[in-house]
């Protein structure tokens, strides 16, 4: 099975994917696959501080609990707070209404992320 | 660890199913999505391979008596195609495991001058099937009783096939010429062919829907399988989990374990299926406790309070002290909240008793329900 790995995007070795233009942040195609059927969201609040590789948050499956891990540090400045209601956004559309979090972070730490290319041979 | 493959393992994998370990067996826990498999039998049908269940055989003149001395039920008021659930427990009366028995059609003993004597099934949950086997085989030699043990878990697959409209495309599955299987009730089972294959067909579960659970030889799992396959849902155990949590159903392992969660019938809320005028192990022990009363009992719990309830989850009341423990936990998907089912002091499992689940070091509100979950 292959997955979707969108080129503009930054990823972590942990699955967490961050858009460097929007400062979006979510999980990859591959991981709402690996979870199954997403039943329960828990995010932070706009205005709280994550820090990169930090735990800010969790995703919950039917069968599974998983950590969410931050790619870099910054302030949260937008909560998709959808996902509350509907966390299977998050298994329709990882990469675009399943978004997570809008950080307003330092660019410097995007180059400790994965490129796509580098994601992609991850996950093969 | 060697997982143990049950017959159809390649057969899943090329569906892209995703395999979990299950009781030492490499089962497949998803196809494609839980909540469609589950929603599939609860509005239609779904088909889970449940190859991993154990089945171990007893035939011989003692074969009765050694059953009713093994299991809590009485295996007595059963006759040939009757099914029956039962536990099984140790001296002081904990449940080792769950099963179902079934007498089969009495054996002939043509070469000896036995004639027929009286023959079960029963199904020991998956992994359990070796220690199961065991313990027959050594409560017989104990007491001197006449009759085989068996332990035929590798040479029966077991299908469920589950959902309202399950009866029907079992009934229409069995090959021409054999039983109308739409006039079994539940609890009792025949043998039927299908697919030229001759196979014991049992009107039971453990869905809480209408449907079979069909065992067939092994080696023709696969054509069985196929007769199924395509027109009902192909469902993991992942849905078998969600669909036993809302009816309240048992996981051996999980929600009773000899050592790790030592429950009696009586605590488990199968009273029902102890049968205290039998004279099997464990017997006297749960006679005390049926006269003492229990002091905790397996509740319904349902979440107030945004969150999924998780197998080890700590119960508190209103002070705050803990007071049980989530033994199965889920979202549910026919009802979506999240449920939860685990052992309370019987001062606090009236229905709408308040207590909380405590998720992640966070104190969720939450109630004491009777099961089914509604």
């Amino acid at each position: 099975m292959s997955f979707d790995v969108p080129e503009d995007l930054r990823y972590r070795e942990s699955h967490e994917w961050i858009d460097p233009e929007t400062g979006r942040v979510g999980i990859s195609e591959f991981a709402q696959d690996e979870l199954g059927d997403v039943v329960f969201v828990e995010l932070p609040g706009e205005g709280d501080a994550v820090e990169a590789g930090g735990e800010f948050g969790v995703v919950e499956s039917i069968k599974a609990v998983s950590d969410l891990y931050a790619p870099v540090s910054g302030e949260v400045v937008a909560v998709n707070e959808a996902l509350f209601d509907a966390p299977e956004l998050v298994n329709d559309d990882p990469f675009g209404d399943g978004w997570m979090l809008e950080l307003d972070f330092d660019e410097g730490e995007l180059d400790d992320l994965l490129s796509a290319d580098e994601y992609r041979d991850q996950i093969a | 660890m060697t997982l143990r493959n049950p017959p159809l393992r390649e057969v899943h994998a090329e569906r892209d199913a995703k395999f979990t370990e299950f009781g030492g067996w490499d089962m497949p826990v998803e196809f494609d999505s839980i909540r469609a498999e589950h929603a599939a039998v609860r509005e239609a049908a779904g088909v889970f391979d449940v190859s991993h269940m154990g089945e171990i055989e007893v035939a011989g003149p003692d074969a009765t008596a050694l059953l009713n001395r093994l299991t809590t039920n009485d295996v007595t008021a059963l006759s040939p195609g009757d099914a029956q659930y039962a536990a099984i427990t140790r001296e002081d009366g904990v449940m080792l495991d769950d099963t179902v028995v079934y007498r089969l059609p009495d054996e002939e003993r043509t070469d000896e001058t036995l004639g027929t004597v009286p023959a079960y099934l029963f199904i020991p949950n998956a992994g359990h099937d070796a220690e199961m086997h065991e313990r027959w085989v050594d409560h017989r030699d104990q007491w001197g009783l006449d009759c085989e043990v068996r332990n035929v878990t590798e040479d029966w697959a077991m299908f469920a096939v589950q959902g309202p409209e399950a009866p029907d495309l079992v009934a229409s599955a069995v090959d021409d010429g054999g039983p109308d299987v739409l006039e079994l009730p539940k609890f009792s089972a025949t043998f039927a062919p299908f697919a030229g294959v001759e196979c014991w067909v049992a009107r039971t579960g453990y869905t809480g829907e209408d449907g079979f659970e069909v065992l067939c030889p092994w080696a023709d799992a696969e054509a069985v399988w196929a007769l199924f396959a395509d027109d009902a849902t192909p469902c993991g155990l992942g849905a078998r989990d969600t669909l036993r949590i809302e009816q309240g159903f048992l996981l051996s392992g999980q929600d009773f374990h000899p050592e790790e969660e030592p429950r009696t019938p009586y605590e488990a809320d199968i009273g029902f299926a102890v049968d205290l005028d039998a004279e099997f192990v464990g017997r006297d022990a749960l006679a005390a406790q049926a006269e003492a009363g229990v002091e905790e009992t397996f509740v319904g719990i349902e979440l107030l309070d945004r969150g999924v309830p998780r197998h080890g989850y700590d119960v508190t009341n209103e002070d705050g002290h803990v007071v049980g423990t989530v033994t199965s936990g889920t979202m549910s998907p026919s009802l979506d909240k999240p449920i939860a089912l685990g052992y309370l002091p019987v001062d606090l499992t009236d229905p709408g008793t308040e207590v909380s689940v405590v998720v992640r070091g966070r104190e969720k509100r939450a109630k004491v329900v009777s099961v089914p979950f509604e």
